[in-house]
């Protein structure tokens, strides 16, 4: 017997800020905090100052960089919004990760000495610091939270880009419906002001290039900086859950079978009620926002690369939380769809609490 | 009652040589599959050496990548597993593999006669097959391809522990009746010289690159640092029941895992050891046994001074006075990183099989204080579940308890 899932703290942070109000109020629609010259000819969604050492001690701090420092913090804003300080102990961590960031003036200083291989070995010993490693093991961000959190549970990280975020919570929903799991945090954070991430995404074809425009009109992706972690819980019993995570489903495969995996999993969802609002989660990657739409049939209510940019692992956690918004701000039910960037598909379906246990 | 989850095909390569076979036989003759490295200049590294899977698609100065490696080891190691099993691709249920964070490396950074990253990210525009094989998803989505495994590939990293975590993502979608048979695995490859040097920037490495095969020393006297090793490992998971009905070979099973996260350091166990008896702890009893049924550990035991005071610590601590013998086969294969958790229960199943022990080698001088019987040669011994440690960077802690076939 499956139990019901519910979310019970968000822990948002983007270019607009932090926290649940500032981004309770994108959700009519609000232009973008944009920053378009400084990776020109790539249009960047900025991260704004946050105050990191309020929350991560200086020691702990130094062995971070941004990508680990605003994970971690956006995963305290959700334990906080949860109330959930005292049971950090109990509490089971799914993280999806890329990696940290590179030391790029090592990195241009090395392209520009052009030396043989055992000169380019010599610069890295000289030049790179022992604890920059730490910042970029993908499975540290898990780490750190637990550091800096006593997160104490199990602790476990997926790589894969986008659906991999979305990968992440179906797990731990899974085991909290499977009754392995009694509590959850669950999260990605993604820093668009990275030359080593705009290299990889580049390599593909698959940045949009010139000035800002709305997803639908983009020829690719236009990346954000943001972090986005959920708590989750048992419905039954949650005190004040923000809404219930009644479906969540994945898949993958190759490219060419998207459209028909899209219409399997949207044809899966429960049944949607009138006032549904639907968020995508497109990446702006020309290939899978075009199978999604598709699929959808009518036009997304909201794109959250419109109001976030491209959060790549945090895309879907990040659809989530403002699905969860939205089912706070009294919409009855919540569709979030997602077509990763180059692999993998994503859907979930979030309820008002009590709604669901009227009609079951 | 759970469902025991039944093992019906086992795949591995380590520096050792690809096949179970082969490295079963290497393993119990003692065999050290560590070398000095050719595939790249170790000029001036304080580390030279590692148990390397060269293959032959490694040129001079154009190594492969971690990613193509992983790739290329993986396959043999799926491939392996999947044959023994009698099942064949479409596999027809999902893939869990451990396998470590990838990134463009030197060869193709340099390729390019861009100085500066904005140049670089114009020259290499549209240079897709590079932004394949260096996605994070790229490797395991390849696999999982090549095999026609369903659904999301998970792609798990706990550092040293994602072996592990890969198997358990496997059963736990079997006993959540999600599928009936998984493919779990672990797959890695990160010898390239920059992980080379970042990882003997954090002094964890074993400096004592002469004679190579000495190197590797868990629960000696003079341990100075794990061997970075390449491997990668496979096992068919399937319900009983599954492999029941369809008439399989059952090697041995899974009975359990367990999980620990450690709040205290990032390369560090809590100095008091409760982490790692939680999750030792956790995996006995997912298993339904009590730690008096272990008959054999194969310990995380890395060769590093820290490590290996800490586990047998905790193993002293957890079992008392009826020590199980412990060996590390990282003192023959190195530490195999993210396919550690892998391969490392796939040896358990193997010394299962055979009712033998494999050894630690490099014990001339065994730490006595850490209290531990390393078995210093392989020798034989009658036991129905062996316990698999692997604690990774970051304090993600897995446990694996195996169990011999009935």
């Amino acid at each position: 017997m499956r139990r019901k899932v519910a979310i019970t703290g968000l822990g948002l942070a983007s270019s607009h800020g932090e926290g649940r109000a500032v981004h309770a109020a994108l959700l009519g629609g609000a232009a973008p905090v944009l920053d378009e010259a400084r990776f020109a000819p790539y249009p960047i969604h900025p991260l704004p100052p946050l105050d990191f050492a309020a929350v991560i001690a200086r020691r702990e701090l130094r062995q971070m960089e941004t990508w680990q420092r605003l994970g971690v913090y956006a995963a305290g804003l959700a334990l906080d919004d949860a109330g959930l300080r005292e049971r950090v102990a109990e509490i089971d961590l799914v993280v999806a990760a890329g990696g940290g960031e590179r030391d790029w003036a090592l990195d241009e200083q090395i392209l520009a000495a052009a030396p043989d291989e055992a000169g380019r070995h010599r610069m890295l010993m000289d030049g790179l610091r022992p604890t920059l490693f730490l910042a970029q093991l993908s499975n540290l961000l898990a780490g750190s939270i637990s550091i800096t959190h006593n997160v104490a549970g199990s602790s476990r990280t997926l790589l894969g880009e986008e659906v991999a975020g979305a990968e992440a919570v179906r797990v731990m929903s899974a085991r909290i419906a499977a009754g392995t799991s009694e509590l959850g945090l669950v999260g990605a954070a993604f820093t668009s002001e990275r030359l080593d991430m705009l290299l990889l995404y580049a390599m593909g074809n698959q940045l949009h290039r010139g000035p800002w425009e709305p997803l639908p009109a983009r020829q690719g992706m236009v990346l954000g900086s943001g972090a986005a972690f959920l708590t989750l819980a048992l419905a039954e019993g949650a005190t004040a859950p923000i809404a219930i995570l009644s479906h969540i489903a994945t898949d993958q495969g190759r490219p060419e079978g998207r459209p028909a995996r899209l219409a399997a999993l949207l044809a899966a969802v429960p049944q949607r009620r009138a006032g549904c609002l639907v968020i995508s989660t497109a990446s702006g990657a020309v290939a899978p926002t075009r199978d999604e739409l598709a699929a959808l049939g009518v036009a997304p209510d909201l794109f959250s690369a419109d109001l976030l940019g491209h959060t790549v692992e945090a895309a879907f956690p990040a659809g989530l939380a403002l699905a969860a918004l939205a089912i706070a701000a009294g919409t009855p039910q919540v569709l979030v769809t997602g077509a990763g960037q180059w692999r993998g598909e994503a859907v979930a379906l979030l309820e008002r609490p009590g709604l669901l246990e009227r009609t079951a | 009652m759970k469902t025991r989850i039944a093992v019906t095909g086992i795949g591995m390569v380590t520096a050792l040589g690809f096949g179970t076979e082969t490295n079963w036989d290497a393993l119990v003759a003692g065999r050290s599959g560590v070398r000095y490295i050719t595939r790249f200049d170790t000029t001036g590294m304080r580390a030279t050496i590692a148990a390397c899977v060269d293959l032959p698609e490694d040129q001079p100065g154009e190594p492969l990548s971690v990613s193509a490696r992983v790739e290329r080891m993986g396959e043999a190691a799926i491939a392996e597993a999947l044959a023994q099993s009698g099942l064949s691709a479409p596999f027809g249920g999902p893939l869990s593999i451990g396998v470590p964070p990838v990134e463009i490396e030197w060869p193709q950074r340099s390729s390019f006669g861009a100085v500066t990253y904005p140049a670089l990210i114009e020259a290499a525009q549209g240079t897709v097959p590079l932004y394949e094989e260096f996605l994070f998803g790229g490797a395991g989505t390849r696999l999982a391809e090549r095999f026609g495994t369903t659904g999301v590939p998970q792609m798990v990293t706990t550092a040293c522990a994602s072996g592990g975590s890969a198997i358990q993502l496997a059963i736990e979608a079997i006993r959540n009746g999600e599928t009936r048979k998984a493919i779990a695995a672990g797959s890695d490859a990160s010898l390239q010289p920059e992980t080379l040097i970042r990882f003997a920037l954090l002094h964890a490495l074993s400096t004592r690159n002469d004679p190579p095969e000495a190197a590797s020393r868990p629960f000696s006297l003079t341990r100075d640092g794990f061997v970075m090793g390449d491997g990668a490992a496979a096992l068919i998971l399937e319900d009983e029941e599954h492999a029941r009905e369809r008439g399989a070979t059952i090697l041995g099973y899974v009975l359990g895992v367990g999980e620990a996260a450690d709040t205290f350091h990032r390369t560090r166990s809590s100095p008091d050891g409760l982490a790692i008896v939680r999750c030792m702890e956790r995996a006995i009893a997912d298993a339904g046994l009590s730690p008096a049924d272990i008959g054999y550990i194969n310990a995380h035991g890395t060769s590093t001074p820290e490590n290996d005071k800490m586990e047998a610590m905790a193993i002293g601590m957890l079992f008392g006075e009826a020590l199980p013998p412990t060996s590390s086969t990282k003192s023959m294969i190195g530490h195999t990183l993210s396919a550690a958790g892998a391969i490392e229960a796939a040896i358990c199943l193997l010394a299962l099989q055979h009712q033998i022990l494999p050894p630690t080698i490099n014990q001339e001088d065994v730490d006595t204080a850490l209290g531990l019987d390393t078995i210093p040669v392989a020798r034989p011994h009658t036991f129905r579940a062996a316990l698999s440690n692997s604690f990774g960077f970051g304090g993600q802690n897995v446990s694996v308890v195996l169990g011999a076939a009935d």
